[in-house]
């Protein structure tokens, strides 16, 4: 990574593009992890999510940030990969490789930033999908936190930035973001619990939004 | 600053003096109330120095400073709205019509095209931005997301930037106007003053309304839209309002008495119809405020309530009366 660029990028680009042409309604940013090792999970709707969530953790985070992202969309062209890389940090991850090889697990790399006292951030949805609506998770987080029992998983659920730039779209279109952050779930829970509390919180932060379907 | 009168640099300061005696008060109140819970009063005086100081800022920079102020409050206004109401997918593109037209909006009323100001969003903005809609070829919920989107329009840019024109309208300048109090400076650039006092009347209207309905208040105006506001309050708001308008009007417009009298009059009735008018909308929409862009009130769009309706009406009373 490039921490200066990645700083500057944040600070002059990032920000004032969240504060004036779009803007975050966060509720509860306290409970937001104040240093790594954690992981962070939210739901999918836009390329901005990660840029949102990012500014909300703030400068100061930034160094310890990394988002877990798709290798085989961010990792394919030469200017999205060094941006990828480089500037958003980000963690690349498979999605059709979900084998161990040659001794390797998948989901090294992500242990290897949790240890190096990380914050991951996760969109287990695994695709941006549909704007404005929630798929189902997939359990690559309930890995994660078996490797790692002690680290807290906080849950956020984000609206709005679908609208703003959905899948497909380039033209930008101002909406607020909403982000509401839960209680941190509790990691010792076994894979199918912990998918199952991941997704009634995910759902009891969405019900404090009185939103429609976005059609 | 030297196109700004020295009458309203005095109520600037005067503004700010007042914000520290908020200040000086709520601190002495934790003092000898200690479990009182004071974060959201805080936060209110906190924005309001703000809000002020950034005011202020613009107005001091050059005339159009304010201009820019007040496009920036359009725009994140609109913003909350089409944010918080359902809009069509399929409108993406002509939601982008109606964010940029704030800047035509507020270009005219700056270089003071006076036609195209009053008809760019009621006539071409009409016509343009269902006639997109169309274009996209979706059907269903037409009706309602071109009245929403209009209805926003409407609120948050076409009304909002009357605030702007106020600064820039040229206005008569012969002798009989403005001799009352105003100096050289406040007859040449009449539009700060005209600003400043439509906002310090619209704002002390929600201080009297309050400091008159809590005590006295009773009977609710509209129990099911904001149960807060009572008779009382209202009517000790115009009170009020019209008092100190017959006082600052003369000091700080070209008004003479009986138009500043009126004008404080309607400025109160039609401020607090603007924020119960902003209520209703809130209600439809299940919301308590729309957002979190000013801690302490809510978003900008619950602020700039008692503007809405008041910056169309005090234009147009100006303009009638002493338009060039």
């Amino acid at each position: 990574m490039n921490q200066i660029l990645r700083i500057a990028f944040f600070a002059l680009i990032v920000r004032p593009l969240m504060m004036i042409v779009l803007g975050t309604n966060v509720r509860r940013s306290e409970l937001l992890p104040i240093s790594g090792p954690a992981i962070i999970v939210a739901n999918h709707n836009s390329h901005l999510d990660v840029f949102a969530l990012m500014n909300v953790l703030g400068l100061k985070r930034l160094p310890s940030v990394r988002p877990v992202a798709a290798a085989d969309y961010f990792m394919t062209r030469r200017v999205r990969r060094w941006f990828a890389t480089r500037i958003v940090g980000i963690i690349p991850i498979d999605r059709s490789k979900i084998r161990r090889e040659k001794g390797k697990h998948p989901l090294d790399p992500i242990s290897e930033v949790l240890k190096n006292d990380g914050i991951v951030l996760l969109f287990p949805e695994g695709t941006r999908g549909e704007p404005e609506k929630m798929d189902e998770f997939q359990s690559g987080v309930a890995h994660i936190a078996r490797r790692h029992p002690e680290i807290p998983i906080t849950p956020v659920f984000m609206h709005g930035l679908g609208k703003a730039l959905p899948k497909g779209e380039a033209l930008l279109v101002p909406f607020f973001c909403d982000m509401f952050v839960g209680k941190p779930l509790d990691s010792q829970l076994n894979k199918r619990e912990l998918m199952n509390q991941l997704s009634v919180s995910m759902d009891e932060l969405a019900a404090e939004l009185p939103i429609e379907a976005w059609n | 600053m030297s196109h700004l009168a020295w009458e309203i640099r005095i109520t600037l300061l005067i503004i700010f003096a007042m914000l520290a005696v908020s200040n000086c008060m709520l601190f002495i109140k934790m003092r000898y109330y200690p479990g009182y819970d004071d974060s959201l009063i805080r936060h209110r005086i906190r924005t309001w120095w703000s809000l002020a100081g950034l005011f202020s800022l613009a107005l001091c920079v050059s005339p159009n400073g304010g201009v820019i102020f007040f496009g920036l409050i359009s725009f994140f206004a609109l913003k909350e709205f089409l944010s918080m109401s359902p809009t069509r997918r399929a409108d993406r593109r002509v939601l982008f019509y109606a964010y940029l037209s704030v800047i035509p909006q507020y270009y005219f009323a700056t270089n003071d095209h006076y036609q195209m100001f009053l008809v760019f969003i009621p006539v071409i903005m009409f016509a343009w931005l269902p006639t997109r809609m169309w274009m996209i070829g979706e059907g269903d919920g037409f009706q309602k997301a071109a009245g929403t989107l209009l209805w926003a329009l409407m609120i948050t840019v076409y009304s909002l930037s009357h605030t702007a024109y106020l600064l820039t309208t040229p206005l008569k300048q012969d002798g009989a106007i403005g001799a009352v109090g105003a100096m050289n400076t406040a007859v040449q650039a009449p539009g700060p003053g005209l600003l400043i006092f439509l906002i310090i009347m619209a704002e002390t209207n929600d201080i009297f309304q309050y400091a008159s309905g809590r005590p006295f208040g009773k009977k609710q105006v509209s129990p099911n839209i904001a149960p807060r506001k009572t008779y009382a309050g209202l009517i000790g708001g115009i009170t009020l309002t019209t008092c100190l308008a017959g006082f600052v009007g003369p000091l700080l417009t070209p008004m003479d008495l009986t138009h500043s009298v009126f004008a404080g009059c309607m400025i109160a009735a039609m401020g607090f119809a603007g924020e119960l008018c902003i209520s209703a909308l809130k209600r439809d929409l299940k919301i308590k405020n729309f957002g979190a862009t000013l801690p302490g009130h809510g978003g900008v769009l619950d602020r700039v309530g008692n503007l809405i309706f008041t910056a169309p009406l005090f234009f147009h009373f100006i303009h009638y009366f002493y338009h060039q």
